[in-house]
This record gives structure tokens, C-alpha cells and sequence, in this order.
């Protein structure tokens, strides 16, 4: 079968993007390969791992679950996206920093962008919630507990910016 | 892994769509929420040749009420949506116990009630309520549109009746009738998994507190949703306390014939359809008693 392509224009962390893509490219793949936006990580391809979460149009998903075809017209966002022109990180990754909640690393983007769309939806999570919001991202490493901590410490800095 | 190469067509319209699938059949194969279908082609288990995107059809998503108060709920319909709904769970509170255990919440951001449902898992949580609510589903070709009640829709291990032809349009759930009460649990190895087995109960009392109907289906205990209402037959007229719970129960355990998994042995299955089965009687019995 000849490769179907199709042309696309969407925005990655409020940049416009033109490609052209063959429709069975995933847009966890899209990212890492044609943008070159490598943060997003790729575990299983199956939905089980988490570690290629994204924002699309604001809400959490798995990249690997979607084809770079189906974000035509919408807006994702990136672990890319997170921290500021001048480097400086965004109250969710330097409570990560700061708590020891991350190790080899490989899963810290899927629960960075997990949590930064749940914590404007509840910015105040008692820890069980907080536990609750991280289920769908597996970590090999740490064993949760830094995680959680750092939410609760981001969520807290948040909370507190004007 | 990654998908086998295919063609892929954004429908604009419903009656695109079923004309797409008309003209390809089984060569193709409708895009919802994708978090069964992509996986799936991702490990090439699943390789079609046209994939129709059916996510830009607005007019598949949403849940309307019938002047009957019957609440049709469309294929489309994401369960993160109806999670936020109040008033749908309200109405249908086996989906405010259910939706939390289904996967994770990036994929119920994406995850569609027709695509649980055409998809036809066994262990998911989503056909055993339909099965239990008694619900109807309405179904779509290029030439017609049919309705089949959920007892005849699933007909085995991720199989139903729709044709080659036609797409799930939507799923229409009975009003809610006062004195009743529902509860749906499950028990999975993780959060988030499909269920080892799963309990759903509705139960409806009489003005003097005892039951009058009992509808109860299962998940994940048999190739497809199973309807074990005919189990309860001793609870009716009866309040649903002590003993004959436990009947029920065992009554519930000789009906089934779970599979078996990696994570369960059938005998497991069997023992926690049962345990499942009585909690989930004994809580919606209480809940009908508090919507009375
Ligand atoms: C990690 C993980 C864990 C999961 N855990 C659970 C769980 O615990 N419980 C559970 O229930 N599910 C679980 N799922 C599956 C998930 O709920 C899927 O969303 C669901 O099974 C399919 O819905 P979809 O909208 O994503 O459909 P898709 O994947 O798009 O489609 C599934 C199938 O249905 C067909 N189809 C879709 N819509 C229609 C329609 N309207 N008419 C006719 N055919 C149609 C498609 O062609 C395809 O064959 C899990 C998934 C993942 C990745
Ligand atoms: S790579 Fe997407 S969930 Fe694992
Ligand atoms: S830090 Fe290694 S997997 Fe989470």
C-alpha cells in the first residue's frame, strides 16, 4: 500500500506547525521525530505506562493512543512547554526538583503534564487525591511517595502565586 | 509497536461515515476514543485498511431526555463528560460508581461509550450495566436504523450484532423509578485495570421495604456481560437482609463459568462474583431505601 499523507496544522505549546504526515504516524511518534520534541517519552504504546501524556486542547492524553493526523486544528502541549523562555522551571518541576521526585527520569514528563492540568482543576488536593490523579502513570523508580510530595508542595506554591 | 499502514478519512457527517463503511465493510473500521482500537493496531492485532475518524460528529455526543424521561446517552459521549455530568449520575448512578474504574483519567478523557460498548469487552464494567440497566441500543446503517436491547447486543468475546454496515448511534437507559437503588463493584488487581469480576445490582423495594425486582449483571467472569437476575428470584418480597443474600450469592456462583487470567484462577472468579454479589445487593438495597 502506497503511504497516505495528509497535510496538518496545529500548535505545540502555542507555536503553528505545518507537516506532512503519513496517516498511520502515532503523535507521540510525531513529536519525538518531526518536531524533534523528545520530552515526550514512549514506554508501552499501549496506554499503560503514561509516560507519553500530553495535553491536547488542555486535557490529558496518551500520545500513543492517538495518530498525529487526528491533532489537525488543535492546540497540545508539551513537558517542552513548562518551564520559561529563560529557563526558569515552573512550580510543578522544581517541587520535583526540590523532593527528589524523580530518579532515571523516564517517566517525569507524562506526570508533569498529568498533574499540571489536574492541579487547575482542583488546587487543592488532599494526598489521596493526589494519589488518584497519578494512577495512570507508572514509575519504576521512585515508589510514588517524592511524587505525591512534590504535588502537594507545587500544588501549595500555586496556590500561593498571584 | 506501530500501526500497519492504512487510509484514513475524517468523516463530516454521520451519514458520510455509514456510507464509508457501506462502500468498505469489514475492510474498515470506525475511529472513536481510539484507547482500544490504537492499541490494539499498534500491536497489529488489529490491521484495517480505512480508518473512519467518527470524533469530529458532534452530533454523536451528548445525553438528551425523551419526553418519557428516557436518557439516551450518544456513541460519542466521552466518559470524562459524563463523569462531570451531576445530573446523569444522578440518574444513573451504577456509571458514578463505574466510571472511576474505568482505566485511567487521560484515557476516560478520551474513551467513548460507543466504543466500550462496539468493542464488546467482557471484563469492562460498561456492558454488564447496560446488560443490568436493561438498556437499547440504537443502531445506524446507510438504509435504516434498528434498536436492539442489550440482552441481544452482545453476543460473545468482543462481538456483537452490528453489521458491517452500521455504527452504534446511541443508548437509551430506562427512566429512573423512585424506590430504587443501585451499586455497581468490582475488584481488579490495580486501579484502573479491566475487573476481575464485577457486580452490578439494582434493586427496587415495595412501600413496605421489601424488594420487588432485583436486576443484577456481571463482568469479567464470562465472554461477554452476564445478566444473573434470574439468581434473586428468592429475594423478591423479601427485605434484602441477612441469609437469603447469601443465597443469592451462592446462587449467582453456580451460574457463572468465569475464564480464568493471569491474575485470577476461576475459582478466585467464582469467590469474589459471590462476595461482589452480596455487597452490592445489601448497598443498593440500603439506596433504595434512602430514594424512597
Ligand atoms: C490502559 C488501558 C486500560 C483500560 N482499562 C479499561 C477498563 O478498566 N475498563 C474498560 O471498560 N475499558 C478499559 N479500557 C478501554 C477503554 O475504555 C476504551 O476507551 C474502550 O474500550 C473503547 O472506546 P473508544 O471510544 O476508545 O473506542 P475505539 O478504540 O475507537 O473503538 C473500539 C472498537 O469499536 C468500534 N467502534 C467505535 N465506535 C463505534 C460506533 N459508534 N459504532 C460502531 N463501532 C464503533 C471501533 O471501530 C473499534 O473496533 C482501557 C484502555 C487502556 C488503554
Ligand atoms: S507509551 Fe503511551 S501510555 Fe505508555
Ligand atoms: S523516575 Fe524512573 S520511572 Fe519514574
Amino acid at each position: 500500500m502506497q503511504p497516505e499523507r495528509h497535510d496538518i496544522e496545529l500548535s505545540v505549546n502555542g507555536t503553528t506547525c505545518r507537516r506532512t504526515v503519513e496517516s498511520r504516524i502515532l503523535l507521540s511518534d510525531f513529536l519525538r521525530h518531526d518536531l524533534g520534541l523528545a520530552g515526550t517519552h514512549v514506554g508501552c504504546e499501549h496506554g499503560a505506562c503514561g509516560a507519553c501524556t500530553i495535553l491536547f486542547d488542555g486535557a490529558p492524553i496518551r500520545s500513543c493512543l492517538m495518530l498525529a493526523v487526528q491533532a489537525n486544528g488543535h492546540e497540545l502541549s508539551t513537558v517542552e512547554g513548562l518551564a520559561g523562555n529563560d529557563g526558569e522551571l515552573h512550580p510543578i518541576q522544581q517541587a520535583m526538583h526540590d523532593h527528589h521526585g524523580l530518579q532515571c527520569g523516564y517517566c517525569t514528563p507524562g506526570i508533569l503534564m498529568t498533574m499540571t492540568a489536574y492541579l487547575k482543576q482542583n488546587p487543592q488536593p488532599s494526598e489521596h487525591e493526589v494519589r488518584e490523579a497519578l494512577s495512570g502513570n507508572l514509575c519504576r523508580c521512585t515508589g510514588y511517595q517524592n511524587v505525591v510530595d512534590a504535588m502537594l508542595a507545587a500544588a501549595q506554591t500555586l496556590r500561593a502565586a498571584p | 509497536m506501530k500501526p500497519a499502514p492504512f487510509r484514513y478519512i475524517a468523516a463530516s457527517s454521520v451519514d458520510h461515515a455509514l456510507a464509508l463503511k457501506a462502500e468498505h465493510g469489514d475492510e474498515a473500521r470506525f475511529l472513536a476514543g481510539g484507547q482500544s482500537l490504537i492499541p490494539a493496531m499498534n500491536f497489529r492485532l488489529a490491521r484495517p485498511s480505512v480508518l473512519i475518524d467518527i470524533n469530529g460528529l458532534g452530533e454523536l455526543a451528548g445525553v438528551e431526555r425523551s419526553e418519557s424521561g428516557e436518557i439516551r446517552i450518544g456513541a460519542l459521549t466521552r466518559y470524562h463528560s459524563l463523569e462531570r455530568d451531576s445530573r446523569f449520575l444522578t440518574d444513573c448512578p451504577l456509571f458514578a460508581d463505574a466510571l472511576p474504574h474505568i482505566a485511567h483519567p487521560q484515557i476516560r478523557n478520551r474513551g467513548t461509550i460507543g466504543g466500550n460498548l462496539s468493542h464488546a469487552d467482557p471484563a469492562s464494567e460498561l456492558p454488564a450495566i447496560a446488560v443490568g440497566m436493561q438498556a437499547r441500543m440504537r443502531i445506524r446503517s446507510a438504509i435504516g436504523e434498528r434498536e436492539v436491547p442489550a440482552s441481544e447486543f452482545f453476543q460473545g468475546l468482543l462481538t456483537t450484532d452490528i453489521q458491517n454496515d452500521e455504527m452504534l448511534v446511541e443508548i437509551a437507559f430506562p427512566p429512573p423509578t423512585g424506590r430504587t437503588g443501585a451499586c455497581f463493584m468490582e475488584v481488579a488487581r490495580r486501579r484502573g485495570d479491566f475487573a476481575l469480576a464485577g457486580v452490578a445490582a439494582i434493586v427496587t423495594i415495595d412501600a413496605e421495604g421489601r424488594c420487588s425486582q432485583l436486576r443484577l449483571a456481571l463482568c469479567g467472569v464470562g465472554d461477554r456481560a452476564v445478566d444473573a437476575s434470574a439468581a434473586a428470584a428468592s429475594l423478591i418480597g423479601q427485605p434484602c437482609a441477612g441469609e437469603v443474600i447469601e443465597t443469592v450469592a451462592a446462587e449467582v456462583q453456580g451460574m457463572i463459568d468465569p475464564p480464568g487470567n493471569v491474575h485470577a484462577s476461576p475459582d478466585y472468579q467464582r469467590h469474589i462474583a459471590g462476595v461482589l454479589a452480596q455487597r452490592a445487593i445489601s448497598a443498593a438495597f440500603s439506596r433504595a431505601g434512602h430514594a424512597a
